[in-house]
């Protein structure tokens, strides 16, 4: 009864400060796709507390004028059936409310699954981020580069991070840059941002997956294009290269500090096909459940990391890893449809 | 043998428990010898069929369980409450956020909420018992051997540690090797058959089982949810089973349904769990409404508003219960289309949530309120359950879920759903029909001194997590370093959560205190009621009424006091009763060591234990005890007896 109040003053504080309070972290965003969720965000919440307003004022109304007190003694409530005109209007009203939120969840939804509009004219930097046991390991195949718990991106450039694990699922989540996706041992699921502003971000798995999972945090680094070249070709020059025996160390281990490596894991170890590509290579005649051949080709060339003693890595490469990155990267790349 | 792997290690907290176990153990049973108790327990409890009395060892098994789900959450609240606590390592406070919502969930919402429908169902609709009250049994004991094997786990050899989700493949053997999650796929068997033969038993009891007079569209609310919940049972549940088997397959017999290799699916898991998990929020919602909707009526003295549209908005939740099921993974990467679909059918069921909101507060306008316990949850549900309808209808918006999701965001809303929609719904039940069942009322005092405390303390301890949430703190995380500034809002959790501990105490300790101190009410209708179950005697006589009650409006029992029909006009006879027995709970027990022996794979023990079950399912269903007659006379003169009048 009386808790409303504060209540209300909580949720009206929450609008107005938050937009400015940057500890917020998903209100402050740094990137489009993270800034079309933010306002997604806010606009929600100013309509809710709409909502709010007219469910508290009926209530508090209601409460004081109708409460059992001594001059009200003796009066005895009438029989009401209902109101079909009143009932008729509370299902209209919330029908126009979500009516409106469904119109803004699916633009805002479509928005952010794709590249963020003002860089549709981009090729996008294609970055492959895997996860394994409490880590993260970022593949660069237009580079040729790889890391390992932290990834460093140019400014101003669409990136498509294409995610996979290997083993539990987990969820790549970069709060201030957009919302996270799962990353799953035998799917391949895309995630495309764009970092506006120069910057380090916090990076983690969001999604509960054992024992380590609390550390299992990466720094994003978000840095203008001649610094990005400037440290893609310092990583040529210096790193070493990742060998398979490297790769299948690095699985094996629980967590890791940052490493570099002047080569993919992707060579030797192919990741799994997404749903788009699994569909129009597989044909009619593969097995047509999604645990198809194709998974069981990928998990066997890609095992598990606990036990590897009894892995093998398949060395034929994947074709389309050695190829340039496609340059009509828009049509090749909205896959939104799967 | 192996007897390491039944072995728990290293935690002093764990010890702490075994030995509390233990003793509690030791004491029941000198208890019970000391007093010569064992006989009564075995007759009047352990072989009971009395719907009555199974209800009241649900709700006594809930309470048990809500004790046990309490402390797993002051531990989780403890040890986040400051930046690199070190009470609880990674895998015991993983341990303890599964168990807690497995306990909270299956063990101590659904339960409690199935008690109140034993007790109230048969009443409310002028019956004398359930359809099949030894399937009702049944139904009982399989829950509570259900829910001991998963407390066992607790002590021997370890609990399920992947989530009460158990998302694959971390709870595959190959990521979580320990016997946790062998408990989870046979515990939630085991007490999930029970619930599903409940759902059966009720829904045959509502249709068939009614009053004479009362129409489908003259059922009171509570009834209309508990008949909804029960076909929702009946849905849903298949699906849990089909899932949990599959689980136990992989775990226990090397399938591979949900594993990385040879064609398994992990996200296969994710849908069957929440095909099912879906509806199960429902399943503890509905009956809440449906209580809610009986107290706002009584202590408002007025007859619900919108009777038809509160009965189509349940329907409607019901449907749409099953359809919103992808909106707890949109970030498994199945696209835009897809996901607009789930956000849709999500945010329509706050049309039919609202519509429920303004029947309500439409009940209370032009009514007389008076604020008792009961009534005080109900009016505390409407403001905060509202918040967590919004946060719910933020929630479901897809691209906005990209950044909500597995963080405290998340946390907050569904306990703002759950807490206010579930656990004050059955508090706000147990106190209002507290009287009904024992024939006097708890102190109203405490019992409001234990609201304020319980409803401050709630928002005190769940708010703080919408922030956290929005400044990207993940759920399931047992630790984070001070840079991370998620310190002050846990500290504030954690007080809340200490506060609600106290409420609950002086819950506890108000059932003690009324027991020993609260005066007999003389004529069963404490309150002013309603409906039927007021109509009878408190205590309940065995037979609930001596004469089957006519049925001619909504709110008989009302209308029966206030414009003088008559609901009971035929002579008293012979009243037929079902005997007791005692092969629900051997089966039960025998279920339990099945349970168990599969745990432990241990095959010779698990055969002989599924031997046993056909055999006492086989002798139940050959059984010919066709119950027994109360005499009229014998009715007369309880009837007598209990209004007080010498015999």
């Amino acid at each position: 009864m009386n808790k409303k109040g504060p209540l209300y003053v909580l949720f009206l504080s929450l609008v107005f400060l938050l937009p400015g309070c940057s500890s917020l972290t998903v209100l402050n965003p740094k990137g489009p796709a993270a800034r079309t969720i933010s306002d997604t965000i806010i606009l929600s919440i100013l309509v809710m507390l709409g909502v709010l307003a007219v469910v508290y004022i009926l209530y508090i109304f209601i409460l004081v004028k109708y409460r059992a007190k001594k001059s009200n003694e003796g009066y005895v409530p009438p029989h009401e059936e209902g109101n079909k005109w009143l009932e008729a209007l509370w299902i209209a009203i919330p029908i126009i409310i979500v009516a409106f939120l469904s119109v803004i969840t699916v633009k805002t939804t479509s928005a952010v699954e794709n590249v963020p509009a003002d860089y549709k004219n981009q090729t996008p930097l294609v970055i492959y981020a895997s996860s394994s046991n409490w880590k993260w390991h970022f593949s660069y195949p237009e580079e040729g580069i790889e890391t390992v718990n932290y990834v460093n991106i140019p400014t101003h450039r669409p990136i498509e991070f294409r995610m996979y694990s290997f083993g539990t699922i987990t969820s790549l989540w970069i709060p201030q840059l957009a919302g996270q996706k799962y990353a799953m041992s035998n799917m391949l699921t895309k995630l495309n941002l764009v970092a506006d502003s120069e910057g380090s971000f916090i990076g983690k798995n969001a999604n509960f997956s054992g024992r380590g999972f609390a550390y299992m945090e990466f720094e994003t680094l978000a840095m203008n294009t001649k610094a990005y070249d400037d440290w893609v070709k310092e990583v040529k020059e210096t790193a070493p290269a990742l060998t398979e025996e490297e790769f299948k160390s690095l699985l094996a281990m629980e967590h890791l500090g940052r490493k570099t490596y002047s080569s993919t894991h992707l060579t030797f170890s192919p990741p799994p096909a997404d749903h788009g590509e699994m569909n129009s290579e597989d044909g009619m005649d593969m097995d047509m459940d999604n645990g198809s051949m194709e998974h069981q080709d990928n998990t066997k060339i890609h095992p598990s990391p606990a036990p590897a003693s009894e892995t093998e890595f398949d060395s034929v490469p994947n074709p389309e890893l050695d190829e340039p990155v496609p340059t009509s990267a828009v049509e090749e790349h909205t896959h939104d449809s799967n | 043998m192996d007897f390491e792997r039944f072995k728990v290690h290293g935690e002093p907290l764990i010890y702490g428990a075994m030995i509390s176990i233990a003793l509690a153990t030791i004491g029941i049973i000198i208890g019970l010898t000391y007093f010569k108790k064992w006989g009564y327990l075995w007759r009047e409890w352990l072989t009971t069929v009395d719907h009555k009395r199974i209800g009241v060892m649900y709700i006594l098994a809930a309470l048990l369980m809500l004790f046990r789900g309490g402390v797993d959450a002051m531990m989780m609240r403890l040890q986040t409450a400051a930046p690199e606590m070190k009470f609880l390592d990674a895998q015991h406070y993983n341990e303890v956020f599964t168990t807690h919502g497995l306990i909270m969930i299956l063990f101590m919402a659904m339960p409690f909420i199935i008690g109140l429908m034993n007790v109230i169902v048969p009443l409310q609709i002028g019956a004398r018992d359930v359809a099949f009250p030894r399937l009702n049994a049944v139904s009982f004991w399989l829950f509570f051997f259900g829910a001991m094997l998963l407390n066992i786990s607790f002590v021997i050899g370890g609990s399920p540690d992947a989530g009460w989700s158990a998302y694959f493949p971390l709870a595959s053997l190959e990521f979580s090797p320990t016997v946790g999650n062998n408990y989870y796929s046979l515990a939630l068997q085991i007490s999930g058959i029970g619930t599903l033969l409940t759902g059966v038993n009720f829904i045959v009891t509502i249709l068939k089982m009614r009053a004479p007079g009362m129409k489908l569209m003259k059922m009171p609310m509570f009834i209309w949810s508990a008949l909804l919940t029960n076909v929702i049972i009946v849905f849903a549940f298949p699906v849990l089973t089909v899932a949990l088997a599959l689980m136990m397959f992989d775990r226990l017999f090397g399938s591979q349904f949900f594993t990385m290799s040879n064609g398994g699916m992990d996200m296969l898991w994710a849908n069957l769990f929440w095909v099912w998990g879906h509806p199960e929020v429902y399943i503890v919602i509905l009956p809440a409404f449906g209580i809610y909707s009986e107290i706002i009526a009584t202590f408002s003295k007025k007859n619900l508003y919108g009777y038809t549209s509160m009965v189509f908005s349940m329907v409607i939740i019901s449907l749409l219960s099953f359809l919103v099921w992808a909106h707890h993974f949109y970030t498994m990467g199945q696209g835009a289309m897809v996901n607009g679909f789930f956000s849709i059918t999500t945010m329509a069921i706050a049309v039919p949530t609202g519509v429920k909101i303004f029947n309500w507060l439409f009940t209370l306008r032009k009514g007389r309120i008076t604020f008792t316990t009961p009534m005080l949850y109900t009016l505390a549900f409407i403001p905060i359950f509202t918040i967590g309808g919004v946060t719910g209808v933020m929630l479901a918006m897809a691209s906005a879920d990209y950044q909500y999701h597995n963080t405290m965001f998340l946390v907050a809303h569904f306990h703002y759903v759950l807490i206010p929609g579930a656990v004050f719904a059955v508090i706000a039940g147990f106190h209002y029909w507290f009287p009904k069942v024992f024939g006097f009322r708890l102190n109203d005092r405490l019992g409001r001194h234990a609201f304020w405390w319980i409803a401050i303390s709630f928002n005190v301890t769940f708010f703080p997590l919408f922030l956290l949430g929005l400044m990207g703190m993940t759920r399931r995380t047992y630790t984070y370093s001070a840079e991370t500034g998620f310190g002050p809002l846990n500290s504030l959790s954690f007080v809340g959560a200490v506060g609600l501990c106290i409420g609950f105490v002086i819950l506890v300790y108000n059932i003690y205190w009324s027991t020993r101190y609260m005066p007999k009410d003389t004529n069963g209708d404490p309150w002013d009621g309603r409906t039927l179950e007021w109509a009878t005697n408190s205590p309940i006589p065995a037979y609930n009424f001596a004469i089957v009650p006519k049925v001619q409006t909504r709110d008989a029992f009302w209308t029966s006091k206030v414009d003088n029909i008559p609901l009971f006009e035929e002579k008293i006879t012979k009243i037929h009763m079902p005997s007791n027995t005692g092969k629900p709970f051997i089966m039960g027990v025998i279920f339990f060591i099945f349970g168990f022996s599969m745990v432990f794979s241990l095959w010779i023990p698990a055969i002989l234990a599924a031997v046993g079950i056909v055999i006492v399912m086989a002798t139940m269903s050959f059984d010919r005890d066709h119950g027994f007659y109360i005499s009229a006379e014998e009715v007369i003169a309880t009837e007598k007896k209990l209004r007080g009048e010498t015999v």
